[in-house]
């Protein structure tokens, strides 16, 4: 299928407007993206998050694909059920054996690698073919932005203070792309800003004979404090200063691809500036913050870098 | 039929509010989209589109939440009021200079959307 704006433009959009999401939020865009690659018929299973809570208000659904809620901590589960019944009515002659369907999982990062992490991981492991896509905003924004394991290094949230105590967040985010690599899963990491990039690895993701998992930078303008226009350009500066590599592992976690190299790598002041959450960096004597911020970032950039020359 | 209760449930029509076993199983959602909940009424700053300006990249279309960009026949056709939250990311992506810019002020009265 041609990625092509005209031509997606002129398909019915599968996630509708009148959805209850902040004003400028990342969510949108990315089912949006999600469901225009996907080549068959989406299922979408969706486990508590700032999504589901907001697209699916009883009696509106913004949906219109087969839509499950379920859950925080059991999405992968019932989207496993859900491949596994899907090819027993096949068997059993009560669906045709050439109707193809997409089960994609598209949940939010405390969901993902906090609370449905063994889920997840159980999908990963039997080898269901599903999608599961995260869509990291880096904290519990439904909730009232409290850390999860995807806030990075030093960011302000409800339940990691800024004061002479600590500031911000103590630990550096987890790895979940790795994580997934490591069950041998076609797993990914792609922002909403690079489209292409994001709508190939859903249909690679999609064609792929196993399971597969999708992280998707997600700028959240209300936790990440910046101005609601500014979601993409945040994206794109997250990518631009190697914060968040485009990148992906296939070959039962074998091969890494780095997909987008930076022309110029930009330091991270550029990233961590416009966003709210990281002001105390820019503090008199909190410039260490910074430093420790780059030194992270470059680590596992050439760790990176170093993986995909070794495959 | 099923349909036709989540569709009177929206409209509030206390005339016809259907019985607690109408109601479909488990509260399932049997209409799809939500096109007319109108979140325009959110809106403190609106977007004003330059037709004269714009390319029809439909950059705007693909990042805009709210699905407010208005396409047909593959060109850009304006901005639905009725769903656009003025959040302002069609203006910080539009790559042209001019042909979609944000005004103060949420209410399209005096300009064509
Ligand atoms: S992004 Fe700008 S130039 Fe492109 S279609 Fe929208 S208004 Fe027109
Ligand atoms: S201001 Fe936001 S919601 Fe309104 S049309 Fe632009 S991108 Fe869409």
């Amino acid at each position: 299928m041609a990625l092509n704006l005209k031509e997606l433009s002129q398909r019915e959009p599968l996630f509708t407007g009148g959805a209850r999401l902040c004003v400028g939020c990342p969510a949108p865009m990315i089912v949006k993206q999600v469901l225009y690659a996907a080549p068959h018929n989406p299922i979408v299973v969706n486990p508590t998050c700032c999504l589901e809570v907001s697209s699916a208000v009883f009696p509106y659904s913004s949906w219109k694909v087969p839509y499950y809620h379920n859950a925080f901590e059991n999405a992968a589960a019932v989207a496993s059920g859900i491949e596994r019944a899907v090819v027993a009515l096949k068997k059993r002659g009560r669906l045709a054996r050439d109707k193809e369907f997409d089960i994609i999982v598209i949940g939010g990062d405390g969901g993902t690698y906090d609370i449905g992490l063994q889920a997840l991981s159980g999908m990963l492991e039997r080898g269901h073919r599903c999608l599961y896509v995260c869509y990291d905003n880096g904290a519990y924004m439904n909730t009232g932005i409290q850390r999860s394991g995807a806030t990075p290094y030093g960011a302000w949230t409800t339940t990691s203070h800024v004061g002479p105590a600590q500031k911000g967040k103590q630990q550096p985010r987890k790895d979940i792309v790795q994580i997934a690599a490591a069950h041998g899963a076609y797993a990914a990491n792609a922002s909403l800003h690079a489209w292409r990039d994001l709508m190939r690895k859903v249909q690679t993701a999609l064609n792929y004979d196993g399971p597969s998992f999708i992280n998707v930078q997600a700028p959240c303008p209300r936790g990440w404090r910046f101005p609601s226009s500014k979601t993409v350009e945040i994206a794109r500066l997250g990518t631009e200063c190697c914060f968040y590599p485009l990148y992906e592992v296939t070959d039962g976690g074998k091969k890494w691809i780095i997909n987008h190299t930076p022309r110029r790598k930009l330091p991270v002041e550029d990233y961590l500036r416009p966003q709210g959450r990281f002001a105390h960096f820019f503090q008199k004597g909190n410039e260490y913050l910074i430093e420790e911020f780059q030194r992270q970032v470059d680590e596992r950039w050439e760790h990176l870098l170093k993986l995909a020359e070794m495959s | 039929m099923k349909r036709k209760i989540n569709d009177s449930i929206r409209k509030l029509d206390k005339t016809c509010l259907p019985n607690w076993y109408e109601i479909p199983l488990a509260g399932a959602i049997l209409s799809e989209g939500s096109e007319d909940y109108e979140t325009g009424s959110w809106r403190t700053r609106r977007p004003v589109w330059n037709k004269e300006e714009c390319t029809s990249c439909l950059i705007c279309w693909l990042f805009c939440p709210e699905m407010a960009i208005k396409v047909t026949g593959g060109k850009m056709a304006g901005i639905n009021a009725s769903l656009c939250k003025g959040c302002g990311v069609c203006a910080n992506e539009c790559p042209r200079e001019g042909a979609m810019t944000m005004v103060e002020g949420g209410e399209y009265r005096d300009c064509k959307v």
